[in-house]
């Protein structure tokens, strides 16, 4: 639906007030669509400026959004999905971590919010298409089905975040960024060249509702304290902490673990469990991980049928791995790594590619480990 | 295009705009003692005595802001000090729910940081202060009263306040009244010796005059304190260098909109009566908004149920229709009015307003736009719904 399209549709853009959504809206524009563009308020109290490059829920993101639809000569918009928002994303968010769980909130919110209340209001209002600044590529087949494929520069990709989407959200989805085959100076650039004063503003990273960065310091505000041992994988206790849910399966500093282990080697995290409250480490040999179950497939089209072989993303930034996957029941898939991989934790969502296809996504809810299964 | 939210901002006349940018060439602070301070004095001067004469006060009781705000701001800030300076018991502020943000944030402010009492006086089901309920607040304690504060029209559903009669029930306990009559002047009879209020807030671009100048009537006998302090201008109730070229401009406006009220009543009036009469026709379960025959000539104001206003703002403002939802926003983002909610409307269908204000360029043209428009433009708002 990106350069392909016939004919000018009504968009509606939404825009952080970062320089990748500013962008995505001046091409959608020249490409000829109708656009108008929207910021989702999604804090009840935001703030008024940004602190460091976190967070795209401020006033001042708000204004530079607003300043850059004014450039680019559309109507702006603000929305206040903030309740939607704090259910669906945070609330989830917390729920997760409190369950032992690695959740990846960005994945959610463009589930359940940029192309689930954002898209339904504007199919309701009349548009056909929302636009992000996101880096992927849909193709148009001659058939008429459009597929997810990831963005034509790899570096850029992310296309992972969008892997939640079905067929439907994917038909009304414009991502005018993803054929760039560009630096993100050059993105820089051509939003110097089209006079968008966010062209200098520093990139978002981590999660934005949580402004200052300390996701632990967010967590144990919601969760409180709770006390609970660090034990090895024989159960003997090595240490305690101050909430299960300031872990994540892998990690490796923070531990605080007085004494180091009978063989001088680093202890990782192997196992969160919310029931006893306890933590489970050991070596970096145990993290390995042969294969995963997961739950709440979704498909960007079709679901397969029987067994398939892919390639596997298993978080933002993560690389590829091959993988074989089954749909079992249609509410679970079933995975095995071809060589054993490292840091998966329930909770985390998987990605399957078939080559730069986006072939769906799951919700990871057990791991197999080469020794023993967990979680 | 049809420009329907001449309550948030009217074109400046040309007599204003030729009366603004002769003065914009010209040097001289109305302050400085030589030739063209004098001049630009004489200017000054002229124009207060213009526009005292078109709301019927004295020149010197004419000063000069930066607009509504300030002069709300100094009205109800000023007043409330320098009452209480006077009698350290005075700290009660009686206020209609329904005011503009610039005086029910002031208000807010002095009960959070200058140890005010702030009572909301009850409005009836049109957003109306009545003399009685503002006789029980006052009569309750009448020596703990700083100061009251009113509408004289208000700005998103039009309902005109009985200024006479408050004005007068508060003088009889000696409690000065302040009015915000931004939105009435050029609309209604504003008379501020007749009024009998202590000090009444106007605007100057909603009149058709510039941004950025407003004035604060204010009676002789009241010395407000000031909220900006410096050289002693205004009867040293508003210090600040006099923006010569704005006031002459303001004046203008002020003594042509006075003018032509009466004509603006009858033409502006029956245009908006078209409106009222075309989106009733159009969406028959529209609500209209405050007092269906004492209001400002020039306002309409539905609730649509079952809408979000910001959908239908959105519908309009891409057909090229352009309104308000009526309501303030905080970063963009509405909330439901503090007016209707006051006025006892369910928060749920007061997400649903528009205002449609008409001014001295309005057309039929603009009304039959809307007339077209507002049907379709509110099944499609329905659709999305309260989401």
């Amino acid at each position: 639906m990106t350069e392909t399209s016939p004919r000018p549709l009504r968009v509606l853009a939404a825009m952080s007030g970062g320089v990748d959504s500013a962008v995505a809206a001046a091409r959608a524009v020249e490409a000829g669509h109708d656009v108008t563009g929207v910021h989702l308020a999604l804090s009840a109290n935001p703030q008024s400026f940004r602190t460091g490059a976190r967070g795209c829920c401020t006033i001042e993101d708000s204004r530079d959004a607003r300043r850059a639809a004014d450039v680019i000569g559309i109507p702006f918009y603000v929305w206040d999905l903030a309740d939607r928002f704090r259910q669906d994303v945070v609330d989830d968010f917390v729920a997760e971590y409190e369950a032992g769980r690695t959740p990846n909130p960005c994945l959610r919110c463009n589930e359940k919010i940029k192309f689930a209340a954002l898209l339904d209001k504007a199919l309701a209002l009349g548009f056909d298409a929302v636009c992000t600044g996101h880096y992927a590529t849909v193709v148009l087949r001659e058939d008429g089905v459009r597929e997810l494929h990831r963005a034509s520069d790899m570096a850029k990709d992310q296309s992972y975040v969008l892997g939640v989407l079905d067929e439907r959200q994917l038909a009304h989805a414009m991502f005018p960024l993803g054929d760039t085959l560009t630096t993100k100076d050059e993105i820089r650039a051509e939003a110097e060249r089209r006079g968008l004063a966010v062209a200098k503003k520093p990139d978002s990273h981590d999660i934005c509702f949580i402004a200052d960065g300390d996701t632990q310091g967010f967590l144990a505000d919601r969760l409180g304290r709770a006390e609970g041992d660090i034990v090895d994988e024989s159960g003997t206790r090595l240490g305690s902490h101050e909430g299960a849910y300031g872990f994540t399966i892998g990690q490796r500093k923070g531990l605080r673990i007085g004494h180091p282990a009978p063989d001088g080697k680093p202890r990782y995290v192997l196992d969160i469990s919310p029931v006893d409250n306890t933590v489970t480490v050991g070596p970096v040999e145990a993290l390995d991980v042969t294969g995963l179950t997961a739950i709440k497939p979704r498909w960007c089209g079709s679901a397969p049928e029987g067994p398939g072989r892919y390639t596997a993303q298993l978080r933002a930034h993560g690389g590829e791995c091959a993988v074989s996957a089954e749909p079992v029941d249609g509410a679970e898939l079933r995975v095995t790594f071809d060589e054993p991989v490292r840091g998966v934790a329930p909770g985390q969502a998987i990605v399957l590619y078939d080559g730069t296809r986006v072939v769906g996504s799951a919700t990871i809810s057990a791991t197999v480990r080469r020794t023993t299964e967990a979680a | 295009m049809a420009y329907l939210d001449h309550a948030a901002t009217t074109p400046m006349l040309p007599e204003a705009v030729e009366a603004m940018t002769a003065q914009l060439v010209a040097t001289g602070n109305a302050s400085a003692l030589h030739a063209a301070g004098r001049r630009a004095r004489r200017t000054v001067e002229e124009a207060r005595e213009s526009l005292a004469e078109a709301l019927g006060a004295r020149p010197s009781e004419v000063v000069f802001t930066s607009g509504g705000t300030e002069a709300d701001n100094l009205a109800v800030k000023g007043l409330y000090w320098a009452r209480r300076d006077a009698d350290p018991a005075r700290t009660r502020v009686l206020a209609s729910p329904v005011e503009h943000h610039a005086v029910l944030d002031a208000v807010d402010w002095l009960a959070g940081h200058e140890g005010a009492t702030v009572e909301y006086l009850p409005v009836d089901p049109h957003g109306r202060v009545h003399p009685e309920a503002l006789r029980e607040a006052i009569a309750r304690n009448p020596d703990d009263v700083a100061l009251a504060t009113v509408m004289w029209a208000n700005n998103e559903i039009g309902t005109v306040f009985p200024v006479r009669e408050l004005a007068s029930t508060a003088s009889e306990f000696g409690v000065p009244l302040h009015a915000d009559a931004v939105q009435a002047v050029g609309q209604l009879d504003v008379d501020f010796a007749a009024s009998g209020l202590a000090a009444m807030t106007v605007s100057g671009h909603k009149i058709g005059g510039p941004y950025g100048i407003g004035a604060l009537l204010l009676g002789r006998e009241y010395t407000p304190v000031p909220v900006l302090h410096g050289g002693g201008q205004e009867r040293h109730v508003r210090s600040g260098t006099l923006d010569t070229p704005a006031i002459a401009a303001f004046a203008v406006a002020g003594r042509l909109a006075t003018g032509r009220r009466e004509e603006f009543a009858r033409t502006v009036g029956a245009l908006r009566d078209a409106l009222v009469r075309a989106v009733l026709d159009a969406v028959p379960d529209a609500v209209l908004g405050g007092d269906p025959v004492d209001r400002l000539p020039a306002n309409a104001h539905f609730t649509f149920p079952g809408c979000e206003g910001d959908s239908l703002l959105l519908l309009l403002d891409a057909q090229g229709i352009e309104c308000s939802t009526g309501s303030a926003c905080t970063a963009g983002i509405a909330q439901p009015s503090h007016v209707l909610l006051a006025t006892g409307t369910d928060p749920d269908l007061a997400r649903g307003t528009l205002r449609f204000s008409l001014g001295h360029t309005s057309t039929q043209a603009d009304v039959d736009a809307l007339a077209a428009a507002i049907g379709p433009v509110v099944e499609r708002a329905r659709t999305a719904g309260l989401s």
